[in-house]
């Protein structure tokens, strides 16, 4: 690393964070299904089984909207603190996941195989629905939701 | 009396449920903690050449950010999924 790069490294980020403006986007999703999900969960599970598809849904978005406050926080800092906060606040989300878990374990009203499934598959879920609408505009902020793709023609007609 | 005699003693009085037991907290134990490993060399990786990027063109440091949030949230995902392992090992 050069000197300028190590000074680079003091400037910080003064922008809208779009780092929130995806979280909260993905909370918002994650609350839209919230009631089909846990559903589901009262089906396959039971009663246990939808509280605990519901708590796994809840810690899967204050884990991602926890993860976006703390890069945007950190980035107003400077690029160095975000580095740091990327690694701390991995290990304090975990923690707080792991520590929520053992504490609710033994539950009357737990399932953990339906909290378990829940958390993998609604992370990964809503970060792939996500996804498609970011990746659809590349553009800054890059986030369009409700945007419909434009076909080829109906664009070429509108730009002549 | 020697170590192992006591170990083969101790051995012949655990009975089956108490081997699956210890075999699944132990099998628990590193499932969990080697499946942070990957994901915190991972976070690191993406985390320091999105910083990169957004010293050297702060102008892209927008776009750098939301591709490294994307990033972190989906390494994640492989934590999340030893931990389940590891819940599923131990307390199923």
């Amino acid at each position: 690393m050069t000197m300028s790069d190590s000074n680079s490294m003091l400037n910080s980020y003064d922008g809208p964070s779009p780092a929130l403006e995806v979280a909260v986007d993905i909370a918002k999703r994650g609350a839209l299904i919230a009631p089909a999900v846990i559903l589901v969960g009262a089906l396959i599970w039971g009663s246990a089984g939808a509280a605990s598809v519901a708590v796994g849904l809840g810690l899967v978005l204050v884990n991602l909207l926890l993860s976006a406050y703390i890069i945007a926080r950190a980035a107003r800092i400077s690029f160095a603190a975000l580095a740091g906060a990327a690694m701390f606040g991995f290990l304090l989300r975990l923690g707080i996941i792991t520590a929520v878990v053992l504490l609710i374990k033994d539950e009357t009203w737990v399932d953990l195989v339906a909290l378990g499934m829940t958390i993998i598959v609604t992370h990964l879920g809503l970060l792939f629905w996500e996804t498609r609408y970011i990746s659809g505009s590349l553009a800054y902020p890059g986030l369009k939701p409700g945007t419909k793709l434009i076909r080829r023609s109906d664009r070429e007609s509108v730009a002549s | 009396m020697s170590l192992a005699s006591n170990a083969l003693m101790l051995a012949q009085q655990l009975d089956a449920t108490d081997a699956k037991n210890a075999n699944a907290a132990i099998g628990a134990g590193f499932a969990y903690g080697l499946a942070a490993i990957g994901p915190g060399i991972g976070i690191g990786i993406i985390v320091g050449q999105a910083i990169q990027a957004m010293a050297r063109q702060p102008e892209s440091a927008g776009q750098a950010q939301t591709t490294m949030f994307l990033g972190i949230a989906f390494t994640e995902a492989l934590a999340l999924i030893g931990f389940v392992v590891f819940i599923l090992l131990k307390f199923v």
